[in-house]
């Protein structure tokens, strides 16, 4: 199975701190995988690496056998990965069409246009109105992102890393602060959004986890200690020892 | 709906080429002319600044830049037409001046805008203190203290259009002003205008989506110097002269006020900030000597009370129109107008007698007319008058506030309710 995302030795510091210790890491093309681990073991700087965010300090990742080490947010997600945020971080002013249609509209090809009237493109507003219908805030269409319901932000976070047809989608705890049943609702919608692609997520809930993941690799202290189905991840014991172990005290 | 709004705005813009045809037949003063002349300008110049700071969240301290080369080298055009050696109607130099804001935009652009915020707003006023440093260092082109004058009735007329009268230049002017204002709103339509926001919101969510905001900074900052260029060569056309304090940092300071008094939050804001500093700068000029405090007075009353500038003043009063009851606010505020125009009165009162007392003594002494009244400022009775009037004015006002919150909460109820239903 080829990698649709490949880690080798990745390092990270801050100052003198090393955050993330030689991280190898291969994601298959198509699975679901998710990232956990313990607080502070470096998960979100893991992705903040993938994505660009922060360059790393030693190591390199590719995406689709193609290297991206050091690339720039804007070039990675060209090339096709995008990444949701754990705070929300979307346009708070402008409406949630419009927070769709920044990222549908890079993917078009209409790019830095100002030759063409954005209402006039047929093609992005029917994308960008498909897509409000399958995050379920057709409702919302034109309400500023800022006032949305947390969920509903929850919600338009994942529509906007979508939107742009990236076929690797990276979501950072995307039920994070989440009630019951809006995390089965996001839970879904993560499952419908992700047909056909690679997700790679971080996420505390474990029934989310077990529940959506083809694959799980746990992070502590800035290393991967095990890779593996869920049922292998469950029978581990390093990780029943480093991590399910010290969730149950 | 989409039609229906498109129908609106149309009648909007025909409304607009209606008011501007119509102004200098109806004000037909020279003084008059030459004032709609500067608004015209200016109008240009407030929106160009407002595709940095109200669209992509740029606040430059260095527009003016763009504005002063693009009129130097309409200038220097205009001379060259003037001796047969260019053949350009006078009616497209400001094109000249807007290739040379451009081109500057592309140059100082370049550097200005791999940054944001307070490092973007700095190094924009270092680029417009080294240009203003270079206007001296270069007489041959700036023209050193006096500036380059021209002259603008050159060539053949073109359907009897010289551009020696007023009224010419205005109209000129007017159908520059009119062509720009609807090419930069129709910018604010397109996916550049629309990123560009993205980027004043959240720059950093723009990169994940694929867009590069340094990319889209600098060509709005390209296409802000073109219209600001066209601004210029229109100064040029206006003023037959242009000096080195067309680029300065206190033409620049000046095109942030007007955008701001206005409101960098609508389109229409620095159309309003523009008409009004221009009308307030040169009425009020003619009036007294302390205009400079008036107006600093104003702009801090703007700011504090309405920091969305007077387009959000306007804006908020969309939903009380909506439903049929801005006419429930109109008493309270005619209440609060009027005390306001109390305190007014006594505060005017107050800085004129200083300004009589400190700076006219010798020339006129104490003695002065204001409001009909004359007076020797040298008495305690004017300045105790003052002071009681501006207290009772205070009281006034006080009074009338709670007028006007208890009308808003009526306003608001009815609001919610049609809402609600």
């Amino acid at each position: 199975m080829p990698a649709a995302l490949e880690l080798r030795d990745v390092r990270k510091s801050f100052g003198k701190t090393a955050i993330i210790n030689g991280v190898n890491l291969a994601i298959e093309k198509g699975e679901r995988h998710a990232v956990i681990g313990p607080n502070g073991a470096g998960k979100s700087t893991l992705f903040n690496l993938i994505s660009g965010r922060f360059p790393v300090t030693s190591g390199t990742i590719s995406l689709n056998d193609r290297e991206i080490t050091g690339l720039p947010p804007q070039d990675i997600s060209r090339r096709g990965l995008a990444r949701s945020f754990q705070i929300t971080n979307i346009f708070p002013k402008l409406s949630v069409f419009e927070n769709i249609r920044c990222a549908v509209l890079w993917a078009t090809g209409y790019r830095y246009s100002f030759w063409q009237r954005v209402g006039g493109l047929r093609d992005v507003t029917e994308r960008c109105d498909e897509l409000v219908q399958q995050i379920n805030l057709g409702k919302r269409r034109d309400t500023p992102a800022g006032v949305l319901s947390y969920a509903e932000q929850r919600a338009l976070e994942i529509g906007v890393t979508i939107a742009g047809g990236a076929d690797v989608i990276l979501l950072d705890e995307p039920t994070a602060g989440m009630s019951n049943t809006e995390t089965a609702d996001a839970v879904a919608l993560i499952r419908s959004v992700t047909v056909g692609k690679t997700l790679v997520m971080v996420e505390h809930d474990m029934s989310v986890v077990f529940g959506l993941a083809d694959r799980i690799s746990v992070l502590v202290y800035g290393q991967v200690i095990a890779t593996g189905t869920p049922q292998e991840i469950r029978g581990n014991k390093a990780v029943q020892e480093a991590y399910l172990g010290t969730e149950q005290h | 709906m989409t039609s229906f709004f498109h129908i609106r705005r149309l009648a909007l813009w025909a409304i607009t080429a209606v008011v501007m045809i119509a102004l200098p037949l109806v004000l037909t003063q020279s003084f008059a002319i030459s004032m709609l002349s500067q608004m015209g300008i200016a109008v240009i110049f407030a929106l160009s600044y407002n595709m940095l700071l109200g669209q992509t969240g740029m606040l430059s301290f260095g527009h003016a830049v763009y504005f002063g080369l693009g009129a130097f080298f309409s200038a220097h055009a205009l001379n060259m037409i003037g001796a047969g050696n260019l053949g350009l109607p006078v009616t497209f130099l400001p094109l000249v001046g807007g290739v040379a804001g451009l081109a500057f935009g592309v140059v100082f652009g370049y550097v200005t805008t791999k940054h944001s915020g307070t490092p973007f707003a700095m190094i924009s006023l270092g680029i417009a203190e080294m240009v203003a440093a270079c206007s001296l260092m270069f007489p041959s082109f700036f023209g050193g203290e006096g500036g380059i004058s021209t002259d603008r009735v050159v060539g053949e007329a073109v359907m009897g259009i010289t551009y020696g009268q007023g009224r010419q230049v205005y109209y000129l002017i007017a159908g520059w002003c009119f062509v720009c204002m609807i090419a930069m709103f129709a910018l604010t339509q397109t996916p550049l205008g629309r990123m560009a926001n993205a980027v004043r919101d959240n720059a950093e969510r723009a990169r994940f989506v694929g867009y590069n905001p340094t990319r889209v900074r600098y060509t709005m900052l390209i296409l802000s110097s073109f219209f600001a260029g066209i601004a210029g060569g229109l100064a040029v056309i206006n003023y037959e002269l242009v000096t080195a304090e067309s680029l300065g940092v206190v033409a620049s300071g000046n095109v942030l006020l007007m955008s701001f008094i206005g409101g960098v939050g609508h389109f229409f804001g620095p159309i309003i900030g523009a008409v009004l500093v221009t009308y307030l700068q040169s009425a009020l000029s003619n009036y007294t000597l302390a205009w400079l405090l008036y107006f600093g007075l104003f702009f801090l009353v703007m700011i504090l009370f309405a920091p969305g500038g007077i387009a959000s003043l306007l804006a908020m009063h969309k939903p009380a129109w909506d439903v049929g009851q801005l006419k429930r606010l109109v008493p309270s505020y005619i209440a609060a107008g009027a005390a306001s125009l109390v305190v007014l009165a006594g505060l005017i009162a107050l800085i004129e007698m200083i300004y009589q007392v400190e700076t006219k003594k010798e020339q006129s002494g104490t003695v002065m007319n204001l409001f009909g009244l004359t007076f020797d400022a040298a008495n305690a009775g004017p300045w105790i008058g003052s002071l009681a009037t501006m207290a009772v004015g205070a009281a006034l006002l006080w009074g009338a506030s709670r007028l006007v919150r208890a009308s808003w909460q009526q306003v608001t109820i009815a609001i919610n309710a049609k809402r609600g239903a």
